[in-house]
């Protein structure tokens, strides 16, 4: 099913809750039809919730990678850092001192992150489906229909959120 | 015979004896009478017999007295071998069959020749020259001149060289000399004798600029080996083959004569060469006419049409496209065999293209059809105009292949107007998008939009919009007409690709905004030229 209007027309909606069993740390995965990926915060993430701001967001994953050194050439995006689902995408750290790691959620190569979000953390929040997305990704041609197996639906996450809120209650 | 004179004598002797025909024996002579390559065989042949006779008796005792070349004297030793012997080095071949110069001329069969292999024999008869014009008037092309290319077997070239190495030792011998440069080359005679031939029977003339071209291609299996002793001699002149190709190509084998020493090429390749049983053969005869040119513009009314045909896995995702649409009744009319569409730039499948249009040219591949007039062509474009009202084409004209260049002037510096109509998300008020008008020179910085980013490199562009004007249509609509740089993504700067475009409509309003509609207004290119209606 397509998202919204605006920039997220020609996108499918998919997620993958409550990532490496942290609870609510979900993300959803834009994916347009041409299998370039947008990686993005899902609604239910409690750097979304009111309350919490951002202080600062670190794309140096480790000791020897930083996203920020991605570097791509040419039509198929030679250069690329090659991604697996739990490989992290870049750090942040709100000012309640807690930190989230967001991850990438798909195999394939990391063609940008957005540095947008480094300079303009507020972005992330006000706006986590556009302008404050986190990276995009290219998969491989010949998983691009399986890079979504491991995801949820639109319909299938909505059905997660409803046990959560029924859980709670 | 006129043109020959005492000092070819040898030279006819030992060509003929050896078994070479009338006309390449001229060539060796350097006679340069094209008149004289297209008198009939037979009467070539009876001239050169009574130009040696005049001569005979000096002649025979010439023959034996003079100190034989070396390679003759070993052909007169080996004639108890059969006539296809060949020694292992491969120097040796057919036995002579003169000893003086009569018997040879007077056998009833017409030998093929050992150095053009038929082609100035055979190939110059009408009864050739008949089957290739059926062949040209049966394709059915209009032309107004031809050119005749022909493609010689790699092996003549070989020939060539051993017939002129053995000229070149009979004239040492006798204290003569002859300049390589002055033999006439086979292709050139035989372009002399089979051109008016062609020209009289298609009713054109012949014309090295022609664009109509007949070609033919000659082949003989029977020496295709000839050439493979070239390969061990010099391995550098032959590349790896392609696909199935030979590795003996003209051109590879040209080469490697030019580098292999005499002494060499001796040791491997007989010198006279020998007779072969059989002609070469015309293995492809095929016509083709240069690529004919039309342009004009397009206006594209349709929201669903795509420039080239969607195909995916197959499967056509969208009926019909831009070029198909214009190209069908051209490639129709034409009679080509394929196109090429090119545009000054296009637009999306659901954009429409207004105004005056844009420019587009086509390419009409081996057109059998060329001439069109004027009247002809506005014809043309109605019929186009008349099939669809998807698209609609004007100007529709015949131009020259600089067309092409012309086109991608205008794709890459010229301006584009453009009107689109914008959503947002929160309410406008007419003051809001006031201010629009008065940016001039708005610079952008556009990454790669997503929507293209699977086939495209990462990179940032920027372009400049140049004026625009806004027309409030209510709380949530309003219309923007811009006049943009060439290259500049409109709709990326409308919504603004995940910030990636910036600035963007959204930013410069505070608000998220989209794109629902897009129209070209215009493309500034003042080409091709306009026709009154």
């Amino acid at each position: 099913m397509a998202a919204g209007g605006g920039a997220e027309r020609y996108f499918t909606r998919w997620y993958k809750p409550d990532v490496k069993g942290r609870p609510c740390e979900d993300f959803c995965v834009l994916q347009h039809s041409n299998r370039i990926c947008v990686i993005t915060l899902a609604e239910a993430h409690p750097l979304l919730q009111s309350g919490k701001t951002i202080k600062s967001v670190n794309y140096q994953i480790s000791a020897n990678c930083s996203r920020l050194q991605n570097k791509v050439s040419g039509k198929s995006k030679r250069g690329a850092q090659f991604l697996t689902e739990l490989a992290p995408l870049c750090r942040i750290s709100s000012s309640d001192g807690e930190e989230y790691t967001v991850y990438s959620c798909i195999r394939g190569r990391l063609i940008e992150v957005n540095e947008n979000i480094l300079s303009n953390p507020a972005i992330l929040q006000e706006k986590p489906s556009t302008e404050g997305y986190i990276a995009v990704v290219l998969p491989k041609f010949e998983e691009s229909k399986s890079v979504t197996q491991g995801l949820l639906t639109q319909k299938e996450y909505g059905e997660v959120l409803l046990k959560r809120l029924n859980s709670s209650s | 015979m006129s043109s020959l004179t005492e000092k070819d004598r040898p030279i006819v002797q030992l060509l003929l004896n050896t078994g070479t025909c009338p006309r390449c024996i001229l060539r060796f002579c350097c006679v340069g009478s094209q008149m004289l390559y297209r008198h009939p065989y037979k009467e070539l042949m009876k001239d050169l017999k009574e130009f040696l006779k005049n001569n005979q008796e000096e002649e025979d005792t010439d023959c034996f007295d003079v100190v034989d070349p070396p390679c003759k004297r070993i052909r007169l030793e080996q004639t108890e071998e059969g006539p296809d012997a060949l020694n292992h080095n491969g120097a040796l071949q057919q036995i002579p069959l003169v000893n003086d110069g009569n018997t040879a001329v007077e056998n009833s069969a017409v030998k093929v020749c050992n150095v053009c292999l038929g082609i100035l024999q055979e190939f110059c008869e009408a009864d050739f020259v008949k089957k290739v014009c059926q062949k040209v008037n049966s394709a059915d092309y209009q032309f107004t001149s031809f050119v005749f290319s022909v493609s010689l077997p790699p092996q003549l070239s070989v020939r060539e060289r051993a017939a002129w190495l053995l000229v070149k030792q009979e004239m040492r011998n006798l204290g003569l000399s002859l300049a390589k440069d002055d033999i006439v080359q086979l292709k050139e005679a035989y372009k002399w004798i089979i051109h008016p031939q062609l020209s009289e029977e298609l009713g054109v003339p012949a014309d090295g600029k022609s664009l109509f071209e007949v070609s033919v291609v000659f082949a003989h299996p029977e020496t295709d080996e000839e050439c493979h002793f070239l390969a061990t001699a010099c391995p550098d002149c032959f590349k790896r083959a392609k696909n199935k190709q030979s590795v003996f190509t003209r051109m590879a084998v040209i080469k490697a004569l030019e580098k292999i020493k005499e002494d060499d090429f001796l040791k491997h390749f007989p010198c006279p060469p020998g007779s072969p049983k059989n002609l070469c053969v015309a293995v492809e005869i095929q016509c083709n006419n240069g690529a004919v040119f039309v342009a004009g513009r397009y206006n594209k009314y349709s929201r669903n049409l795509p420039q080239t045909p969607w195909i995916i896995d197959g499967e056509r995702k969208l009926e019909s496209s831009v070029e198909e649409l214009i190209s069908e009744h051209l490639m129709a009319e034409f009679k080509a065999d394929s196109f090429n569409f090119s545009s000054s730039g296009r637009e999306d499948v659901d954009v429409r293209t207004l105004g005056s249009g844009r420019p587009f040219a086509i390419e009409l591949v081996n057109p059998r059809r060329i001439h069109f007039t004027a009247e002809e062509m506005k014809r043309l474009q109605q019929t186009i105009n008349n099939s669809s009202d998807k698209i609609q084409v004007r100007d529709l004209q015949l131009v020259t292949r600089e067309a092409i260049g012309r086109m991608k002037e205008g794709e890459e510096e010229k301006t584009k107007t453009y009107s689109a109509l914008i959503w947002t998300d929160k309410a406008i008020q007419k003051e809001d998008i006031a201010f629009l008008d008065d940016i001039k020179e708005l610079k952008l910085d556009q990454k790669t939009p997503l929507r293209v980013l699977h086939r495209r490199p990462l990179a940032v562009r920027c372009r400049i919009i140049h004026t625009m004007k806004s027309e409030y249509i209510d709380e949530h609509h309003f219309r923007l007409h811009l006049k943009t740089q060439a290259g500049t993504y409109i709709k990326e700067f409308v919504h603004g690709d995940f910030g990636r475009t910036k600035p963007n409509i959204g930013s410069l309003l505070n608000r998220t905004a989209d794109i629902l509609e897009l129209d070209v207004e215009s493309v500034d290119v003042d080409w091709p030229p306009t026709l009154d209606d």
